[in-house]
C-alpha cells in the first residue's frame, strides 16, 4: 500500500491550516495550490469528485489572504479547503446527486451547511462523488462512475459518501461534509481510515441538502482527526430557521469538552452487535471494537455489555422508511421545471421518459418500493408498522441509555470490500449498514473512530453512539479512542 | 342529519327522488406570505415573480409553516364550531405540472378542525367534517388547441399561487337543494368575511367550491355513487350544475344505468356537466406524515386567543338585527351580507323607522350607502315617515345622499321638494271630478276592477299635475274619502 494514494492530512488538519494561516505563516492560496496539487496526481485514480472548482476556489482563498492582510477578522476554518458531497447545494456550481437526472441544473442558493462553512473562512474545492441520490453503501451506483478507496483502489471507499471519505483519506482536502441516511458518512468513513460524525437529527440543519429519507437524512463531517471534526461540528450546528426539524436547544462546543476525559464514563458494548444476533461482522472487526472497549477502561471509563434487542428489526424498518420518504422526495424530478427533459407526446410520457433515462437502477428500486410501502391497503402493514419499530428502537435505546453514557458497536461489518464484489445483490449491499442504521430511526448521534486495521491491513472504524444531543460525551470517548490508537501506532513502530 | 322530509327537496328533480349533495370548499387565506416560505401572497402579479427555492420545490428547500395561516384556519373552526386540535400536516403524492414538489402538503387524518357545523340562515343544520390547512398549487395555461390540457400545443405555468394557504372546508353530505348548496356558500362566505381571513372571491378564485352529487330515492339513507363537480365559478353556476348533475343521475338510474364516480367539469356556456377524469385514473394519494414540519400543537393560551377573536358572525347579526327591527332573521339576510348591518343599526338606534330602513337597505342601497351617514340616513328616514317627502322624492334625494354625503333637509330645499299640504291635493281633484266626470263615476260605484283602473287613473292624473310631487300614500287616502 506504500504506493496508495492515501494521505490523510497530507497537507495538516484543519484546524492546524486555519491557524498557520491565521498567524500568517501560510497563506491560504498556497495551502489551495498543494492541495489541487495533490489532486491534480491522483484524482485521475481515486474519482472522489464530480466537480473540482478551482477557479473560484482561487479567487476565494485570494480574498482570504486579502482580509488577513488587512488585519480583518477571518473565521475558525481560515484557508481550509473543504469538499461538499454532491447533494448538497452550492450557489451558481452544478449540484447532481451523482445523477443524470439533474443534469445541468444549478442551484440558486447554498446550503446552510456551505454558508456557515464560507462564513468561517472555509474554501469549497469540490463536489464529491455519491452513490446516486445517497442510495448505497460503496459509491459504485453513480452516474459518473464509481470513486475508489485510497488505501486500495481495488476496493471501495464505501457510501453513499465514498467521495467526500476518499478525497479526506487521499489529502485531497483536510475536511469535507457527507450526509448519513442510514450509514452514508459512518461507513466510509470506516472503510477510508477517517473521522465521520453522524449528528443528533436536528442538530445540523438540512436547508440545501437534496432530500433522500428527509427523518433519517442528516448531515455531518469528515475529518482525519476528532478535534477537527468538533470544530467543523462547531460551525455547522445550531438552530437554523430556514429548517423546521432543526433543534432549538442544541447541545454547546465540542471543542471545549475533547479533553475532559472518559474518567468514570459508562460504556456499553451492543450485544447485538458485537457477537450476538446480527450475523456478518468480522472477526477482526469485532476484534478492533474489543480493543476499543478495552483501551476506554484503561482511560477509567466502565465497560459492560447492553442489549438492543429490537436493533435486529432496523435494517428491515429503514428499508420501508426510507424508501417511502425518498419515493416522494424524488418525484419532483419530473422534467418539467430544471434538470433532464426527454420529450413524450404528452405531459404523462415526458415524465416517464425522463424519469425513465435519468434515474439509475438502484434509485428505481427504492422509488419503488417506496411506492409499495406507501399504497393503499399496504400503508399500514409496511409503512405504519416499520413506524412502530421505530418506536421500539428509541424505547430500547432509552432503556440502554439509563445504565450506560456511551455504546459501542462496529461502523461497518467488515473492512473495504472489492468494487463489484456485492453491486450484483442489493440485500448483500444493505447489510453493510446493519450496525449503523438504528441511529439513523432514533435520530441519535454516533460517529466512527479509525482505530486500526483488519487482517487485510485496511481501516476499521469503531462506532460510538449517544443519546440525543449527546455529541458531548460521544467526543469525550472518541477523543480517548484516538489518543489509545497513537499510543498503540507509537509502540507498535 | 338524514333530513328527508318533503320541506326540503330538490324541486327541479322528478318526483320520489332527492338530492344529496356536499361541498368542498377551497378558501385562499389573506396572509401577508405564503404558507412555507416568506415570498408575498398576493394576487395578480406578473407571473412567476412572488417565488423562491421553497415554493418553486427546488431540491434542498424546506417548509417552514406560517403561523399566521395557522391561527387563521383555527379562527374560521372555531367559527364552525369545530373541535380545533393538534394536527399534523401530511404528503398528498401525485404529480401534475403545476405542483412543484408533485406533492401537496396537506392535511389527511389529523386535521386542524374537525366535526363542526354550519347553520343556514332557515335553520337548517349543515355539518362540517373538517377544515383543514394545504397549499394551493400553481396556475396552467394550455396555449393552442381547444384550451384544455389534451389538445394544447404547449403550456405555461405561472408559481406565484404555489404555496398560497388554503383552508378546505369540507361537508358532510347534508345538503338536499340547490339553494340550500348556495346558501351555505353564501353563509360560508359571510364568515370568512366576518373573520377577515380571506376575500372569498369566487370569481378571483380565492374561494373555490367543489360540489359531491348523487341522488337517492326518497325515504332512503343510502349513499349512492357520487361525483365530484369542479370548474363552479359563481354561487349561480353552483345552483345550476347541481340542478343539471342530479337530473342527470335520475335519468342514468331511471333507466337502469349507473353514474361513474369521477370527476366532471361544468361547463357554463353549454350547461352541462362534462366528464374529467375517469375511473382508470383514479389516484391513490399514498398520504403520509410531512417530515420536514413538526406537529401543530396549539397551546390553551393560543386558543384562548383565537376564540377571544372571533368577532359577531352572520348568524348572530342577523338575529340582533332582526330583534331591533322586529323581524325574521331571514329578512334582513340581505343586509348582513352585503355588510350593512351596522349601518342599519345605527340608523335604527338614531330613532330612524327599522321597516323604512330595512326597506331602504333592501332595494335601493344594493350598491352601498356610499358617502352617507347613518344619522343622515336617519334625518331622511324621519322625514319620509313624517310626510315630508314623498317616497319618490325620498328616492331622490337618497340617490343624492349617498353620492354627496349631504343631509337629507339641504338635498330636499335644493331639489324644492316641500310637504304638499293636503287641501292642495283637495283642490287638485275637485278639479279632476268636474272634468272626469263619467270616471269619477266609474271609481265610485264600479266593480272592483273598474275602481281599480279609474283609482290608477286619478292618481295617474295627479301626480302628473305635481310632477310626482305628490305621496302617493295620501293620494289613496284622499281619493277613498271622497268615494
Amino acid at each position: 500500500m506504500s504506493d496508495s494514494p492515501a494521505a490523510p492530512a497530507a497537507f495538516g488538519t484543519a484546524v492546524e491550516i486555519a491557524s498557520a494561516v491565521k498567524a500568517g505563516e501560510r497563506s491560504a492560496l498556497g495551502v489551495l495550490e498543494e492541495h489541487l496539487g495533490r489532486i491534480g496526481a491522483h484524482e485521475s485514480s481515486v474519482h472522489a469528485f464530480n466537480a473540482v472548482i478551482e477557479d473560484e476556489a482561487r479567487s476565494r482563498a485570494m480574498e482570504i489572504d486579502d482580509a488577513i492582510a488587512s488585519g480583518a477578522e477571518v473565521g475558525a476554518l481560515a484557508g481550509v479547503p473543504v469538499a461538499i458531497k454532491d447533494n448538497m447545494c452550492t450557489r451558481g456550481v452544478p449540484t447532481t446527486c451523482s445523477s443524470r437526472i439533474l443534469d445541468g441544473w444549478k442551484p440558486p442558493y447554498d446550503a446552510t451547511v456551505v454558508t456557515r462553512l464560507r462564513e468561517a473562512g472555509a474554501i469549497v474545492v469540490g463536489k464529491t462523488n455519491l452513490d446516486e441520490f445517497a442510495m448505497g453503501s460503496s459509491t459504485e451506483n453513480s452516474a459518473f462512475g464509481p470513486t475508489h478507496n485510497p488505501w486500495d483502489l481495488t476496493r471501495v471507499p464505501g457510501g453513499s459518501s465514498g467521495g467526500s471519505a476518499a478525497a479526506v483519506a487521499a489529502g485531497f482536502s483536510p475536511i469535507s461534509l457527507g450526509s448519513d441516511t442510514g450509514g452514508s458518512i459512518r461507513q466510509p468513513a470506516s472503510l477510508c481510515g477517517v473521522v465521520g460524525v453522524k449528528p443528533t437529527y436536528g442538530a445540523v440543519s438540512r436547508y440545501g441538502l437534496i432530500a433522500f429519507g428527509s427523518s433519517l437524512d442528516q448531515i455531518g463531517p469528515f475529518t482525519t482527526d476528532v478535534h477537527d471534526a468538533a470544530v467543523i461540528m462547531d460551525t455547522i450546528g445550531g438552530h437554523d430557521p430556514l429548517d423546521s426539524t432543526s433543534a432549538t436547544d442544541g447541545h454547546g462546543s465540542l471543542e471545549s469538552v475533547l479533553s475532559d476525559g472518559v474518567d468514570g464514563l459508562r460504556v456499553g458494548l451492543i450485544t447485538e452487535m458485537t457477537g450476538g444476533a446480527i450475523d456478518g461482522i468480522a472477526p477482526d472487526v469485532l476484534a478492533r471494537v474489543r480493543a476499543a472497549a478495552e483501551a476506554l477502561a484503561a482511560a477509567g471509563a466502565t465497560v459492560g455489555e447492553v442489549s438492543v434487542p429490537s436493533s435486529v428489526y432496523g435494517l428491515s424498518a429503514y428499508y420501508m422508511v426510507a424508501p417511502a420518504e425518498a419515493s416522494s422526495n424524488l418525484a419532483r424530478f419530473d422534467g418539467v421545471r430544471y434538470g433532464l427533459r426527454v420529450d413524450g407526446s404528452n405531459t404523462a410520457a415526458m415524465h416517464t421518459a425522463t424519469r425513465t433515462e435519468g434515474f439509475g437502477d438502484e434509485v428505481k428500486r427504492r422509488i419503488m418500493l417506496g411506492t409499495y410501502a406507501l399504497s393503499a391497503g399496504y400503508r399500514d402493514a409496511y409503512y405504519g408498522s416499520a413506524q412502530k419499530v421505530r418506536t421500539l428502537i428509541i424505547e430500547d435505546f432509552d432503556r440502554a441509555y439509563a445504565d450506560f453514557d456511551v455504546l459501542l458497536s462496529p461502523a461497518s461489518p467488515t473492512t473495504a470490500f472489492e468494487m463489484g464484489a456485492k453491486t450484483a445483490d442489493p440485500l448483500a449491499m444493505y447489510l453493510n449498514d446493519v450496525c449503523t442504521i438504528p441511529s439513523n430511526l432514533s435520530g441519535q448521534p454516533a460517529m466512527s473512530v479509525p482505530f486500526g486495521t483488519g487482517d487485510d491491513g485496511l481501516p476499521i472504524g469503531v462506532q460510538v453512539l449517544a443519546p440525543l444531543m449527546g455529541e458531548p460525551v460521544m467526543f469525550r470517548v472518541a477523543a480517548a479512542l484516538e489518543a489509545a490508537q497513537r499510543l498503540e501506532d507509537g509502540e507498535s513502530r | 342529519m338524514s333530513d328527508t322530509t318533503t320541506g326540503r327537496r330538490e324541486p327541479t328533480l322528478p318526483d320520489g327522488w332527492e338530492l344529496v349533495c356536499g361541498l368542498e370548499v377551497h378558501v385562499e387565506l389573506s396572509t401577508a406570505t405564503k404558507l412555507f416560505c416568506g415570498c408575498p401572497n398576493e394576487f395578480g402579479a406578473e407571473p412567476n415573480t412572488n417565488v423562491c427555492p421553497t415554493c418553486l420545490g427546488l431540491p434542498g428547500s424546506l417548509p417552514v409553516m406560517n403561523g399566521a395561516a395557522v391561527t387563521s384556519a383555527m379562527r374560521l373552526g372555531r367559527a364552525l364550531d369545530c373541535r380545533v386540535q393538534p394536527s399534523v400536516m401530511a404528503r398528498k403524492n401525485y404529480f401534475y405540472p403545476d405542483m412543484p414538489k408533485d406533492f401537496q402538503t396537506s392535511q389527511y387524518d389529523q386535521p386542524t378542525n374537525e366535526d363542526g357545523h354550519l347553520d343556514l340562515p332557515d335553520g337548517t343544520t349543515i355539518r362540517v367534517e373538517r377544515a383543514h390547512i394545504e397549499e394551493d398549487t400553481g396556475k396552467s395555461t394550455h396555449v393552442g388547441g381547444d384550451g384544455r390540457i389534451t389538445s394544447a400545443e404547449y403550456s405555461l405555468i405561472d408559481y406565484n399561487r404555489a404555496g398560497v394557504p388554503l383552508l378546505e372546508i369540507v361537508s358532510h353530505p347534508d345538503i338536499r337543494t340547490a339553494e340550500e348548496a348556495k346558501a351555505y356558500v353564501a353563509e360560508l362566505r359571510g364568515i370568512v368575511l366576518a373573520l377577515d381571513v380571506s376575500d372569498a372571491r369566487m370569481e378571483e378564485g380565492s374561494m373555490r367550491v367543489d360540489a359531491n352529487v348523487s341522488v337517492r330515492p326518497v325515504g332512503s339513507d343510502e349513499l349512492r355513487t357520487r361525483c365530484e363537480i369542479k370548474n363552479i365559478n359563481s354561487l349561480s353556476s353552483l345552483g345550476r350544475a347541481i340542478v343539471h348533475e342530479a337530473n342527470r343521475h335520475v335519468d342514468l338510474w331511471t333507466t337502469g344505468e349507473r353514474p361513474l364516480q369521477e370527476t366532471r367539469h361544468w361547463d357554463e356556456e353549454a350547461g352541462r356537466t362534462r366528464s374529467g377524469r375517469s375511473k382508470e385514473d383514479a389516484e391513490d394519494y399514498r398520504y403520509f406524515p410531512e417530515p420536514d414540519l413538526t406537529p401543530l400543537q396549539p397551546s390553551e393560551v393560543d386558543l384562548e386567543a383565537v376564540d377571544a377573536s372571533i368577532p359577531e358572525l352572520p348568524a348572530q347579526t342577523r338575529a340582533r338585527l332582526a330583534d331591533v327591527a322586529g323581524v325574521t332573521p331571514p329578512e334582513v339576510g340581505l343586509i348582513v351580507d352585503r355588510g350593512q348591518a351596522s349601518f342599519a343599526l345605527d340608523a335604527i338606534d338614531s330613532g330612524a323607522d327599522a321597516g323604512r330602513v330595512l326597506v331602504h337597505l333592501t332595494n335601493n342601497l344594493a350598491d352601498g350607502v356610499g358617502e352617507m351617514s347613518s344619522s343622515a340616513f336617519a334625518g331622511l328616514v324621519a322625514m319620509e315617515v313624517g310626510g315630508e317627502l314623498s317616497s319618490t322624492q325620498t328616492k331622490e334625494v337618497l340617490a343624492d345622499m349617498v353620492a354627496t354625503g349631504r343631509d337629507a333637509p339641504v338635498v330636499a330645499a335644493e331639489k324644492g321638494f316641500e310637504a304638499m299640504d293636503t287641501s292642495e291635493l283637495e283642490g287638485l281633484l275637485d278639479g279632476l271630478i268636474a272634468d272626469h266626470p263619467g270616471e269619477w263615476e266609474r271609481f265610485s260605484t264600479g266593480d272592483e276592477g273598474d275602481a281599480k283602473k279609474m283609482a290608477g287613473f286619478f292618481t295617474g292624473q295627479i301626480m302628473k299635475a305635481t310632477r310626482g310631487q305628490a305621496d302617493g300614500k295620501v293620494v289613496a287616502q284622499l281619493l277613498n274619502s271622497r268615494k
